[in-house]
């Protein structure tokens, strides 16, 4: 009986819906295998089984907008640990898709100071590729050996992504509505082990692992096909999501959150952008530089803290954070530098972050103390 | 005593660079196919990179390759073979992304007989990884000393069982050689020349660092430990090296530990235990031929963190090392000042210099006790020049006797690499 319904389902997915496929060993072509979102009637539509998601700081990647979803195979659920990590079960494929908003053919730069970073879906739950110009799609596919990173290139008639492991350099220009000057830059699709490069956090196992996707960070509003809820509860509700205890109701790891202290907002900010390597167990250990929010010691996560192999990345400055003086800052100076040998992230950007810039010289202009103590051992 | 292997030959400036020439010149008459961009060769290289198994071994053909991104390989096992240091190179000139030029993480590695060129961060850095063999590698800046220049050249961090030999590395604004906070490290029969520091060891424990040449650096071979860090570096062997007239003006990018090392700096000590210095070649290093430092004494010296940290170098041995000139016209304004209040115009710095800086719960009569000493001996002159940069240099004075001991040789570094 139930063999019956599931080949009538099947059946009637073929219809319709083709319905999401995962794929255990076979590395698909073309991302429409995956069956998570096709090209229908001028709109990226997503797949009915695939639930879209955005966070409440999500990485900086050269001022584009990114639609993420996540997909589970039926009857599973991820689950969540006390301190916000998940534990998602086999089968899980995520998706983010990278795009410009465009205007008369032209991409156009948005600051992310606001809602821009929602992915502006439409009341059918589509993206508008009349307003939107995508770039490539990134999955994580958790196999039996683990995740998976296959990045995909949105071909230009935007018909197609296809399956690009050494990925690709793409030339932009970004119209800058606020000011008259364009932004021209290589954006970067990273190659198959640049995927690893900020995935791969733990660096003793060198596993791919989720960033984003934490209790803290999916802890927002989010609306879609016209309903607006929290995601958290959202995915509890739809069974996406076990939660061993409830999360807490606050929105402490906005960085945009202006309702936050600057310490909590850059805090979030550097954990988001940075600890994926900077942290204790990550492959910027070298450094002693650790920036996830649960570093303490003030040293180590950079105050009054000496370089150690930052090369030009020092800007000629002697502290990682000098406080009250962000401009005699490493951190600062590599936040603001395009110089491949000194810009931080080492990766994933060719731009520079205003805004993120902004807030952690904010940061750092408020903190107190100084690190001209003199040490005079005799 | 004295050497007289003709060094500045073998190691002037444009030799290198014109030996390249020459044969990219050939490669070109020869075969002129070989010249290639980023997306023929340099796609295959990376689809091969991605693609590796364990065991593989991924040729690259002679000719230049130009690359727009960094290289990264992840998978242990694989060895990457050129067809020489002078005849397979992969140019970074034009390079647009990355912050190094291949990047390794990944056990079991091998790579040898090729060239990196002119990378915008570091040129072959390996993080985290086991029995890494780096061998016949060159590693250039070839516009020359520039403060622009990447940090590293061949840069293994976090290493365990790590060889490097017989490789060449120019040009880098902080150490041709850096080899962080590794584990069991040789790195012998090298050429370093025009870096800020040749070969650096820091915070790693049980290097030996022997027949290499460094000449024209800022400083030859540097043994440092810096604060913060997990590993506390010691147990280094540096010996049977030529380090010859490092006196190329600092290039460094101010901030950075080399920034503050003195141009013509032989042998630089800092902060580090159980060093041993023995039968090498020293010439005409203008600063002085060794030097041993506290983390005090160099431009860090004002910081509240070192509370975990030990900053003094302890158990140093220096012994049977051949001088040549040197010492004669020190760096920064403070030493040439004390050298010509102490010793005139006339003489030259002692070969050894020391900061004076000892920790004061282990001292002894305001001395450090025989078995934390620097111990001189076999040498020409067993002195060492103390500038007693903790009163201000109120009091800067050759002292010899307390350094008439010896410590017990330092053992060997035995790798557990099988293909040595």
């Amino acid at each position: 009986m139930r063999g019956i319904f599931i080949i009538l389902l099947i059946f009637l997915a073929g219809c319709e819906q083709p319905g999401v496929i995962f794929h255990e060993t076979r590395n698909p072509d073309a991302l429409s295998e995956w069956g998570l979102m096709q090209i229908k009637q001028g709109e990226l539509q997503l797949d009915l089984e695939v639930t879209p998601y955005s966070l409440n700081s999500p990485l900086f990647s050269d001022y584009t907008h990114k639609l993420r979803t996540v997909w589970m195979p039926a009857g599973k659920s991820a689950i969540a640990n006390e301190d916000g990590s998940i534990h998602f079960p086999q089968g899980t494929i995520f998706s983010k898709t990278f795009f410009y908003p465009i205007q008369g053919g032209r991409f156009i730069k948005t600051t992310d100071l606001g809602t821009w970073f929602r992915p502006a879906l439409g009341p059918g739950g589509g993206l508008d590729l009349s307003e939107s110009h995508l770039l490539e799609t990134r999955l994580l596919v958790k196999r039996s050996g683990g995740w998976y990173a296959l990045p995909y290139l949105w071909n230009e008639t935007q018909t197609e992504a296809h399956l690009e492991v050494t990925g690709a350099i793409l030339p932009v220009t970004l119209q800058n509505p606020r000011v008259t000057a364009d932004l021209t830059f290589n954006y970067i699709v990273p190659d198959r082990n640049q995927c690893a490069g900020c995935h791969a956090t733990e660096y003793a196992t060198r596993a791919i692992k989720l960033i984003g996707p934490t209790t803290q960070n999916l802890d927002l509003e989010f609306t879609y096909r016209g309903v607006s809820t929290n995601q958290l509860d959202h995915w509890q509700a739809s069974g996406l999501l076990k939660m061993t205890s409830p999360p807490a109701r606050e929105a402490m790891f906005d960085w945009r959150n202006k309702g936050l202290s600057f310490t909590r907002r850059a805090r979030s900010y550097l954990h988001i952008n940075c600890a994926h390597c900077h942290s204790k167990t990550g492959p910027a250990d070298t450094s002693g530089l650790y920036l996830d929010l649960a570093t303490e010691n003030s040293v180590h996560l950079g105050i009054c803290k000496l370089p150690i192999a930052a090369g030009q990345g020092t800007g000629g400055h002697r502290y990682s954070i000098r406080p009250g003086h962000p401009d005699e800052s490493i951190l600062v100076y590599r936040m603001k530098s395009l110089d491949l040998g000194a810009m931080m992230p080492e990766f994933g950007r060719a731009t520079v972050h205003q805004e993120g810039v902004a807030l952690v010289s904010h940061w750092i202009a408020s903190l107190r103390g100084s690190c001209d103590r003199t040490a005079t051992p005799m | 005593m004295i050497d007289t292997k003709p060094f500045y030959q073998i190691s002037s400036p444009g030799f290198f660079t014109q030996a390249c020439l020459t044969i990219a010149t050939l490669l070109l008459v020869a075969c002129s196919g070989q010249e290639s961009s980023e997306s023929d060769m340099g796609k295959q290289l990376q689809i091969q990179l991605l693609n590796a198994k364990p065991g593989d071994v991924i040729k690259i053909p002679e000719g230049r390759f130009e690359f727009q991104r960094s290289l990264s390989l992840r998978v242990d096992g694989v060895t990457i073979q050129g067809a020489g240091m002078d005849k397979t190179i992969l140019s970074f000139a034009n390079q647009l992304s990355g912050a190094e030029g291949m990047l390794v993480t990944a056990n079991d590695f091998t790579i040898e007989d090729l060239a990196i060129e002119d990378t915008k961060g570091d040129a072959l850095k390996i993080n985290e990884g086991k029995n890494i063999i780096v061998r016949r590698i060159r590693t250039e800046w070839t516009n020359g000393p520039d403060t622009n220049n990447g940090a590293y050249g061949i840069y293994p961090v976090q290493t365990e069982n790590t060889l490097i030999e017989e490789s060449v590395a120019i040009g880098a604004s902080d150490a041709g050689i850096y080899v962080g906070q590794s584990r069991n490290v040789i790195v012998r029969n090298n050429r370093v020349e025009f870096n800020v520091a040749g070969i650096e060891i820091e915070n790693t424990v049980g290097a030996d660092v022997y027949n290499n040449l460094a000449t024209n650096n800022t400083g030859g071979i540097l043994v440092f430990n810096m604060p913060d860090l997990a590993l506390e570096g010691m147990r280094s062997r540096v010996f049977r090296n030529q380090v010859v007239a490092n006196n190329t003006a600092n290039f460094g990018k101010p901030g950075t530990a080399v920034a503050g090392v003195p141009a013509g700096s032989g042998v630089v000590i800092n902060s580090n235990d159980l060093v041993e210095i023995f039968d090498n070649d020293m010439k005409h290093n203008k600063t002085a031929h060794i030097l041993i430092s506290s983390l005090y004494s160099t431009n860090y010296s004002d910081r509240e963190s070192v509370s975990n940290f030990d900053p003094f170098p302890e158990t140093i041995s220096i012994h049977d090392n051949r001088y040549e000139g040197g010492g004669d016209r020190p760096d920064t304004e403070y030493l040439a000042a004390l050298k010509q209040a102490v010793f005139g115009d006339e003489k030259s710095f002692p070969n050894i210099i020391w900061d004076g800086f000892i920790n004061p719960e282990k001292a002894v009569d305001n001395m450090l006790p025989p078995e934390l000493q620097i111990c001189v001996y076999n040498e020409v002159a067993t002195s060492v020049f103390n500038i007693d940069a903790p009163n201000g240099f109120a009091n800067p004075r050759l002292e010899t006797d307390q350094h008439q001991c010896r410590h017990a040789p330092l053992p060997a570094v035995e790798l557990a690499t099988a293909s040595i």
